[in-house]
């Protein structure tokens, strides 16, 4: 067991798949000789070499095509892209080319690769470097998406999404980077699909991905000691494939769901399990689910609006404890 | 084979040579048998194509290559198997140059079950992996970075084979040919990249939108690549200008660009009539139509009229042959519509 962060995750996870088969190549821009702008690849480059470790121009067409084209040849490649915001200047690729071509050419053509990408605010970066985009994959069919919240996570969902035989989105959060977790020795290998129940409770559910699990945590505890509200919290993990037996498992013990998202408002990832809920539980509820989000708003930069754009601690406090007692 | 009963050497290397080198020359009688007869079935399936949609057989778009054959014909017959097709939405000729059954072709057309993709692609996507044609993109550019990736893996791995790229004139004005041509520079990639210039974008003549005479070739110098400029009406010269470009490619010697002039008869896509086009130009290609000039070509080098026609009259009749098939086909079955959206052959995206 060792002590490590979310950004040294990022890749012993890559290194983990890259030493197990000779046809994982990764690439992006400035990933190899500079380690990543986040440093988060730092040291592949030297294990790996250039041929495996590829530094890219700053193309993020040629980036995302050129590993579509790798992957339906015989190669598993991880591509980076810098920043979520960036799939907007790809997204051909990534709502027309992976997920469709299996589907139209009948299953001749396979695509099996990792898109990597930070994603996510707390940087103060503003409104086109800090976006939480996991709903525009999760709109796709033929994709997979994942958001780990851990360390661990980070390398066991990697090795999953390597070797899984579909097109994977994996969204890496850029303020958890820093974050420390404990992590296993040897290989780990997660599954996609599967949610996790991070902290078990019986009075409401908590959904939560990403930056907003360790949010979502803090919360618990505080609800918990100030109200005596015992949440149990759901670390979504994926969103495509969605493990709704977890998820559903969970709102019919407690009988009471909220969500705490990232993303603006509007189709986030909590509006679709909110509404499976309602299809499939809805008897379950003591109470109208909660979705706990950012407003339907560009992210501002400065920090005491970013601050209160994303949902923080006491927000999530007050909301479940103010819908908890109505 | 023809009367007189010569057979060609082929791949002498003479490059350029003139018809007085003979039949021995560098392409050699059975590669002009196979080239024409290549253009004439894709002449004659587009036709047929053509006519089965104004019998309303064949539903949604589709994007004729007809004047285009040489273009087709000639790069495939320079490939080796293994090598890669990337097509765009005109993408039936290079589809059926790699050999690909024209029943297959026309019964995607016709959104049959017998069709390529089984009716889940349609005529803007045929795709045959087992022919090496790795599907027919319909988002302009898409391809270009994608055909690198596919060269990527043959650098990589050692493979010998070449990804082969097809696209329009109007693909050279759109980001993704730019960040390719780089990329497949910069890494000196075993990649071909073909621009058919038909001297229209869609509806628009291209030189109204582009800021220099030639699309693709004289962008090429921002690449480090040469520029090549070929008639693409004449098979011979699409078929030596293929050949130099995939030599280069399998030697290391990394991409090349090559823009083919030619004219597509027809207009943009099926609900085009082209009335965009001044009165006479059309006429003016059809004098310099690919298949006419290689007829005359076969003749030149002292094949028969009989061994034409009998290449004439064998299309035709396969033609006709896959059109009853396809006809007779039953639709996809209902049960598609959910299968290969993932890997395990299914849609689901939940437990």
């Amino acid at each position: 067991m060792a002590e490590l962060t979310y950004r040294d995750a990022v890749a012993r996870g890559i290194a983990q798949e890259m030493t197990r088969d000779p046809d994982v190549i990764f690439l992006g821009e400035d990933v190899g000789k500079a380690g990543g702008v986040f440093k988060a690849t730092v040291g592949l480059y030297e294990q790996f070499g250039p041929r495996r470790v590829r530094d890219c121009p700053i193309s993020e067409q040629a980036i995302l095509g050129a590993a579509m084209g790798a992957a339906m040849t015989g190669l598993k490649p991880i591509a980076e892209i810098m920043f979520s915001d960036f799939f907007a200047v790809c997204f051909d690729y990534i709502a027309n080319e992976f997920p469709k071509s299996r589907y139209m050419s009948n299953g001749q053509l396979k695509c099996p690769l990792v898109v990597r990408t930070g994603n996510g605010a707390g940087s103060r970066f503003g409104a086109q470097h800090s976006q939480s985009v996991e709903n525009w994959a999760m709109m796709i069919p033929g994709l997979k998406v994942v958001a780990p919240s851990t360390p661990r996570d980070v390398i066991g969902l990697m090795a999953a999404a390597v070797r899984d035989p579909d097109p994977v989105i994996f969204f890496e959060h850029k303020s958890l980077y820093p974050v420390k977790g404990e992590v296993p020795d040897g290989e780990i290998v997660d599954q996609l699909g599967t949610a996790k129940i991070v902290r078990p409770g019986k009075d409401a559910t908590i959904l939560a991905l990403a930056l907003m699990v360790p949010r979502a945590l803090a919360a618990a505890e505080k609800l918990k000691a100030e109200h005596g509200i015992d949440c149990e919290v759901v670390d979504v993990r994926s969103l495509v494939p969605l493990d709704t037996q977890t998820i559903l498992g969970s709102v019919g013990r407690t009988h009471r769901l909220f969500t705490v998202e990232e993303n603006p408002r509007l189709c986030g990832w909590g509006a679709e399990i909110v509404s499976i809920v309602a299809d499939e539980a809805f008897y379950d509820l003591d109470g109208p689910p909660v979705r706990i989000t950012t407003p339907h708003i560009p992210l501002p930069a400065a920090d005491i609006l970013e601050d209160i754009a994303l949902p923080n601690v006491d927000r999530i406090v007050d909301r479940v404890h103010r819908s908890m007692s109505s | 084979m023809a009367k007189n009963g010569a057979r060609a050497s082929g791949g002498n290397g003479a490059q350029g040579a003139s018809i007085d080198a003979g039949i021995n020359d560098d392409i050699g009688e059975d590669m002009r048998l196979t080239m024409y007869r290549l253009q004439v079935e894709i002449r004659e399936s587009e036709q047929r194509a053509f006519d089965l949609f104004l019998q309303n057989l064949v539903k949604g778009t589709s994007h004729l290559s007809l004047g285009q054959e040489a273009v087709a014909a000639g790069f495939a017959a320079a490939m080796k198997p293994g090598d890669l097709s990337f097509c765009t939405y005109r993408g039936h000729a290079h589809t059926l140059a790699r050999g690909v059954p024209i029943e297959k072709v026309l019964g995607e057309l016709m959104q049959r079950d017998n069709g390529l993709m089984r009716g889940k692609g349609g005529s803007m996507h045929l795709t045959s992996a087992e022919h090496g044609v790795m599907g027919s993109y319909a988002i302009i550019g898409a391809h270009l970075p994608i055909a690198c990736g596919a060269a990527l893996r043959a650098q990589y791995k050692g493979d010998s084979d070449v990804a082969v790229c097809f696209f329009g004139d109007g693909t050279t004005n759109i980001g993704a040919f730019h960040e390719a041509l780089n990329f497949a520079a910069v890494w000196k990639l075993p990649v071909v990249f073909v621009c058919e210039n038909n001297l229209y974008m869609e509806y628009t003549p291209i030189s109204e939108v582009t800021a220099v005479e030639h699309p693709a070739a004289d962008r090429a110098a921002a690449y480090g690549l040469e520029r090549i400029i070929v008639d693409g009406n004449d098979a011979d010269a699409v078929y030596r200008a293929a050949r130099t470009a995939y030599d280069k490619a399998r030697a290391g010697g990394g991409p090349s660009l090559i823009e083919c002039m030619t004219y597509r008869h027809s207009g943009h896509s099926r609900a085009d009539p082209a009335k965009y086009r001044p009165e006479g130009e059309l006429d003016k290609w059809k004098e310099r139509d690919p298949i006419k000039i290689y007829r005359e070509r076969l003749r030149q080098f002292g094949i028969g009229d009989d061994v034409i026609a009998q290449i004439d009259v064998d299309v035709k009749r396969r033609v006709d042959e896959a059109t009853e098939k396809c006809k007779a086909a039953p639709p996809p079955s209902l049960d598609l519509l959910t299968t290969d959206v993932y890997a395990d052959g299914g849609f689901a995206w939940r437990n």
